[in-house]
């Protein structure tokens, strides 16, 4: 018969090195449950193509000089809306065993949720990546070059991920992930179309400009347009980082702590 | 401290856990000494869960304490962590990944290096007939095989105490026995095992002590032979060759065992506890009830007698058998 234990190693893993254990986890299961890059490769395609053959020759009267105005806004727009996945997947995964086992292990407790974010990032990045390779196809020229295009994709990815965090602590505040995936939208889809992701707000009426200029996902397009298009400014790229690390000082601890209360 | 604290694996004092106006449990005291099996048996809903989910900190007691080798489940819960294990009733395994990726994520979180996780991985999917599932997907794995790699992930570092919550429910006889086979390996080689179970005869099998909780307390506690024994001095079952005579017969049993006799699920069948204090002793007594049934004329197809079986036990302790062998999960 052989000996079911063995001794145990060193010590159980540190903070980083189980958040990177749980980051490999997500990536597994992209492996394994390839569908689950539906909202991935489905959101991106989807909004570059229609938006721009649907409203481009009315807006700017042709499409290609839409798409020039456009495709930075579709790309943050698009990546934005995956990370509403994140909040799904870990309401999702609370509602199994799974999670009970590991916040029963001597490991660094926030580090499951942690590493399914690094992991995330790697979605949102192939969003970026598909919305600009499609642009570029569809006759989209940067003008910023490749160090804009990386720059403004480097960006949004940057803010989705802080943005993830919002999507964790609903993740964990309501019971189910279709009400993640409901409430999430019903969130987004103002805050992504009341902005400048579209059309340029001065032509929305005066109170509603004021919303669309003040929308963080407007600074966020506007910054993305800049890099790409090679005029933005230091002013505005830290602006947007701010944001973001604004979005993360409140949300990451609030997730931390209603995981670690959760029951 | 005391130095007898230490020697006990869980030692919990008043425990109270509510949910909403439901009290899950209900002022829980529990000892269970370390190297031994130690079932809790309940029906669903006796809190048996809610029990594991506080000792193995993963819920906070609204009320008492708790301590597992001596450390407070609250206060030093990261203490308890490096101790313990958990099979929860539910899959702790990952659906998505394959059986041998669920076992190496495990053990790299347990900080095996990634090569040294491959070993104990393979290792362990060999020693519970796993080799040949290792690759796949766990969702697609049978009920049994999924429970043995459950179990599997919770040995990957040998805890000194393993919670098994309703290790086999749901499984077929087969499977179960694999895994019966399993934890008395496992506690061989020195760990503690808190089993849960709603089936008497798994306690029976497996546990060497017994604590019977119902509503959220425990009702009673001991070794199989001092729970069997609390329950009455022995007890008779009788199956009639004629079902319609049932209700005179128990009558008859009654007066004789001095105790309630009660119906079983056989049309034809009784059976009762003799009452501890009944003059004559036990086996005695039985013999004078076969005599007692044979002159009011009633015939008898079968009669036993013996010590009590732990279902008998429970039909003492909450009178109410049903709730207990008839759940599901």
């Amino acid at each position: 018969m052989t000996t079911l234990a063995a001794p145990p190693p060193g010590g159980p893993a540190g903070p980083v090195a189980a958040s990177i254990t749980f980051a490999w986890r997500s990536l597994l299961k992209i492996k394994h449950v390839p569908e689950q890059l539906g909202d991935v490769i489905g959101i991106p395609v989807l909004f570059t193509l229609l938006f721009t053959y649907l409203f481009g020759g009315a807006v700017s009267g042709s499409t290609h000089q839409y798409l020039q105005y456009l495709l930075p806004g579709t790309l943050a727009l698009a990546v934005v809306f995956v990370t509403v996945y994140s909040g799904v997947t870990l309401n999702r995964d609370l509602t199994t065993g799974t999670f009970d086992r590991y916040r029963s292990m001597p490991i660094w407790r926030p580090a499951p949720v942690v590493g399914a974010l690094i992991g995330d990032l790697g979605r949102y990045l192939l969003a970026a990546g598909l919305v600009v390779g499609l642009g570029f196809a569809m006759g989209y020229r940067a003008h910023g070059g490749a160090p804009g295009v990386l720059a403004a994709v480097a960006l949004v990815t940057l803010f989705a991920s802080a943005l993830s965090w919002t999507w964790t602590t609903l993740g964990l505040v309501l019971r189910t992930p279709t009400a993640v995936m409901n409430l999430g939208f019903v969130v987004l889809f103002p805050l992504t179309f009341v902005s400048n992701v579209f059309v340029a707000p001065r032509t929305m009426p005066a109170w509603l400009r004021d919303v669309a200029d003040a929308n963080p996902i407007s600074h966020l397009v506007t910054t993305a347009r800049a890099l790409m298009n090679g005029t933005a400014t230091s002013h505005q790229v830290l602006g947007v980082i701010a944001t973001s690390a604004a979005i993360t000082i409140v949300f990451a601890p609030l997730t931390t702590v209603l995981y670690q209360r959760r029951q | 401290m005391t130095s007898s604290a230490t020697d006990l694996a869980v030692q919990a004092r008043g425990l109270v856990k509510t949910f909403g106006r439901q009290r899950a449990v209900d002022g829980l005291d529990i000892d269970i000494p370390a190297g031994i099996v130690h079932g809790v048996l309940g029906p669903n809903g006796a809190g048996k869960t809610t029990l594991i989910r506080m000792l193995a900190t993963l819920l906070r007691p609204d009320a008492g304490t708790a301590r597992v080798f001596g450390h407070d489940v609250v206060r030093e819960a990261e203490a308890v962590r490096r101790r313990i294990s958990l099979t929860g009733q539910f899959a702790s395994v990952d659906e998505d990944l394959t059986a041998r990726e669920n076992l190496v994520l495990l053990a790299r979180l347990h900080g095996h290096t990634s090569g040294a996780a491959r070993r104990r991985a393979d290792e362990l999917l060999e020693g519970f007939g796993l080799t040949e599932a290792a690759g796949r997907l766990t969702r697609q794995l049978s009920g049994g095989m999924r429970r043995r790699l459950d179990i599997a992930a919770s040995i990957l570092v040998r805890p000194d105490l393993l919670f098994l919550d309703e290790p086999t429910t749901g499984l077929d006889p087969r499977s179960r026995s694999h895994v019966w086979d399993l934890v008395r390996r496992i506690v061989a080689e020195g760990t503690t095992v808190l089993l849960t179970t709603q089936y008497l005869d798994e306690a029976d099998q497996l546990a060497h002590r017994i604590a019977v909780v119902d509503h959220g307390r425990v009702i009673a506690s001991g070794t199989r032979g001092e729970l069997k024994a609390s329950a009455g001095a022995g007890g008779v079952r009788v199956r009639l060759s004629d079902p319609g005579q049932r209700d005179k017969a128990r009558a008859v049993l009654t007066t004789v065992l001095g105790a309630p006799v009660h119906p079983d699920d056989d049309p034809a069948g009784l059976r009762g506890q003799i009452a501890a204090d009944r003059p004559g002793g036990s086996a005695g007594i039985a013999v004078e009830a076969l005599a007692h049934l044979a002159r009011a004329g009633i015939e008898v197809s079968d009669f036993s007698y013996g010590r009590p079986s732990l279902d008998e036990v429970f039909l003492a302790l909450t009178g109410n058998p049903a709730e207990l062998t008839e759940a599901t999960a």
